[in-house]
């Protein structure tokens, strides 16, 4: 009774997985292989974006595209970093598994030394911040009864406040050598984030098994 | 000229509107042959009566009306309908069957092509506690897949109050077993290993065996498996579980059923069983149910109650998907 309670009634075409394409890539395609998943694929400069993997799907896609693949069951795993996650955090999908790579913080950093965001918060009561990330940054000052004007950007944020059209900037992290190219410090840490797995939510339950054992294979990929 | 319409809402077709209709015919008839009579309740209620769901996430459209009353648009169909069998039938003698075919609204982050306003068909079943209610619910949920052809469907059971028992074995404290309970409806497990790890003033191991049973999904098996992991809390749930998923089986005539014991869900009413239905070519859950014994009480009226609702545009994508229409 137990295999027929847990195998799939339709057809199982096997796991489809979400790669996150950009800086995370090389790190999750290293230990993708570790894992027993060819990914020589996706490594190759090919301009295809969907690769058959030894009975996996492979799609390579944005990682804030990740959990919109993963919400909808295109895909029913995905990897993406906690960053993405927090930022759309509304997302009904299942977190299963840290896989502490590509490491970064995200910060509050403003011009080296520079009084400004202070000051105004002291005196104006609110900062104006320049961000990638507006959800995090809105939760994050607004739990601490803390006031700003979030300017949203798409592309490089660390020109903002050295141009005056914001105060400071909320970012992520993971050298802090552009920060640093660009005279910004450090401010405050608002969250740490690694690398994440996550599933469909009925994936989760129609592909218990599969996705169980692929979750395993990483997890001893790590340690 | 092209006029908008506001983004998560659609205007249905001719051809999807009879199929959609057909729907709604096959289920009528089904929920009817179960002893069902359907009921109407208003599109907007009280903001009051719509928080009794707790729904927390989901959220809901308020407004103020023409006297400054705070109203809502139901954002879902088993508040009304408690309110309703609390102040209209309370007087007569249960058990009450009823079912529902009405649309329900809740806010949605813009462009993820969700639906502000959706449809929803499903059964309340009110007076009939324990194994019985929950028994008569499957039974009718399967006559209801069965009707609209979706045999491939799988119906997922979980229990609302396992996982509380597991922290109560542990002995976290109800705070932070709050904490984790938040963590655990957003399907964010690592969070959940992490406080755990951080405020639970567990053992290593301790944590291990919490994340382990969240994590079980399967047949008996993990019932089994579960029981010998955790202690008296989990006992209840556990054999709730069990004795669902026996009529589960039995009413379900060879379909697949999975246990989940990581499930819960957004709504906070839930008390006992939860159910929910997935379909395989569907990304997301397509009905959901369970059991909600202390709604009532909220509403003055202490009966046990179940049921379940079926999401009509995601059940009309599943019959796409199948061939059975379009």
């Amino acid at each position: 009774m137990a295999d027929e309670a847990t195998s799939r009634a339709g057809g199982d075409d096997g796991l489809t997985l979400a790669v996150p394409r950009g800086s995370l890539f090389g790190e999750v395609a290293d230990l993708l292989d570790a894992a027993g998943v060819d990914t020589a694929g996706p490594r190759s400069d090919s301009r295809s974006l969907l690769f058959e993997a030894g009975g996996m799907t492979l799609i390579t896609v944005r990682p804030s595209d990740v959990p919109t693949y993963v919400q909808s069951g295109a895909a029913d795993l995905g990897i993406t970093g906690k960053d993405v996650l927090s930022e759309q955090a509304d997302r009904e999908v299942v977190e299963l598994l840290d896989l502490g790579i590509g490491p970064c913080r995200m910060v509050l950093a403003a011009r080296e030394g520079d009084p400004g965001p202070d000051e105004h918060e002291r005196k104006l009561g609110m900062m104006r911040i320049a961000t990638k990330y507006p959800n995090i940054t809105n939760s994050w000052f607004a739990k601490r009864g803390r006031q700003v004007e979030i300017v949203e950007i798409k592309g490089s944020v660390e020109l903002a406040p050295l141009v005056g059209l914001a105060d400071a900037i909320v970012d992520l992290v993971a050298t802090g050598r552009t920060l640093a190219e660009n005279g910004l410090e450090v401010r405050e840490e608002i969250l740490e984030s690694t690398a994440r797995l996550i599933a469909n939510d009925v994936s989760y339950r129609l592909k218990a098994r599969e996705i169980d054992s692929f979750a395993a294979r990483l997890s001893e990929a790590i340690a | 000229m092209a006029e908008a319409i506001p983004p998560g809402t659609r205007d249905v077709l001719p051809e999807e509107m009879r199929e959609i209709r057909a729907i709604q015919a096959a289920l009528l008839s089904s929920f009817a042959e179960g002893g069902y009579q359907e009921v109407r309740t208003p599109t907007i209620e009280y903001a009051e009566v719509v928080e009794r769901a707790e729904v927390g996430d989901a959220g809901a459209y308020r407004f103020l009306d023409d006297r400054g009353d705070l109203l809502a648009l139901r954002n879902d169909m088993t508040v009304p309908i408690a309110r309703l069998v609390s102040s209209r039938l309370a007087g007569e003698d249960g058990p009450w069957r009823l079912c529902y075919f009405a649309n329900s609204f809740r806010p949605a982050a813009p462009k993820r092509a969700e639906l502000r306003e959706f449809g929803q068909a499903g059964i309340e079943l009110f007076g009939l506690g324990g194994l019985e209610g929950i028994s008569e619910v499957l039974r009718v949920l399967y006559g209801s897949l069965d009707s609209v052809g979706l045999d491939r469907a799988v119906v997922g059971l979980g229990d609302a109050g396992l996982w509380s028992g597991v922290l109560e074995d542990l002995g976290v404290s109800p705070p932070v077993g709050a904490q984790t309970s938040d963590y655990l409806r957003r399907g964010d497990l690592v969070g959940l290993e992490a406080v755990l790890h951080t405020d639970g003033d567990l053992a290593r191991e301790e944590v291990d065996v919490a994340m382990s049973v969240v994590r079980m999904r399967g047949g008996i098996e993990v019932i089994e498996e579960a029981r010998s992991l955790t202690g008296e809390a989990c006992a209840g749930p556990l054999d709730r579980i069990e004795s669902a998923l026996g009529r589960a089986l039995e009413t379900g005539g060879g379909r697949t059923v999975t246990v989940d014991l990581g499930m819960a869900r957004e709504l906070g009413y839930y008390t006992g069983e939860i159910l929910e239905i997935y379909e395989p070519a569907v990304g997301r859950v397509v009905g959901a149910g369970g059991r909600y014994d202390g709604l009532m009480k909220g509403f003055g009226l202490d009966v046990p109650a179940a049921g379940f609702s079926l999401y009509t545009e995601r059940i009309h994508e599943a019959r796409l998907e199948a061939g059975i229409d379009g």
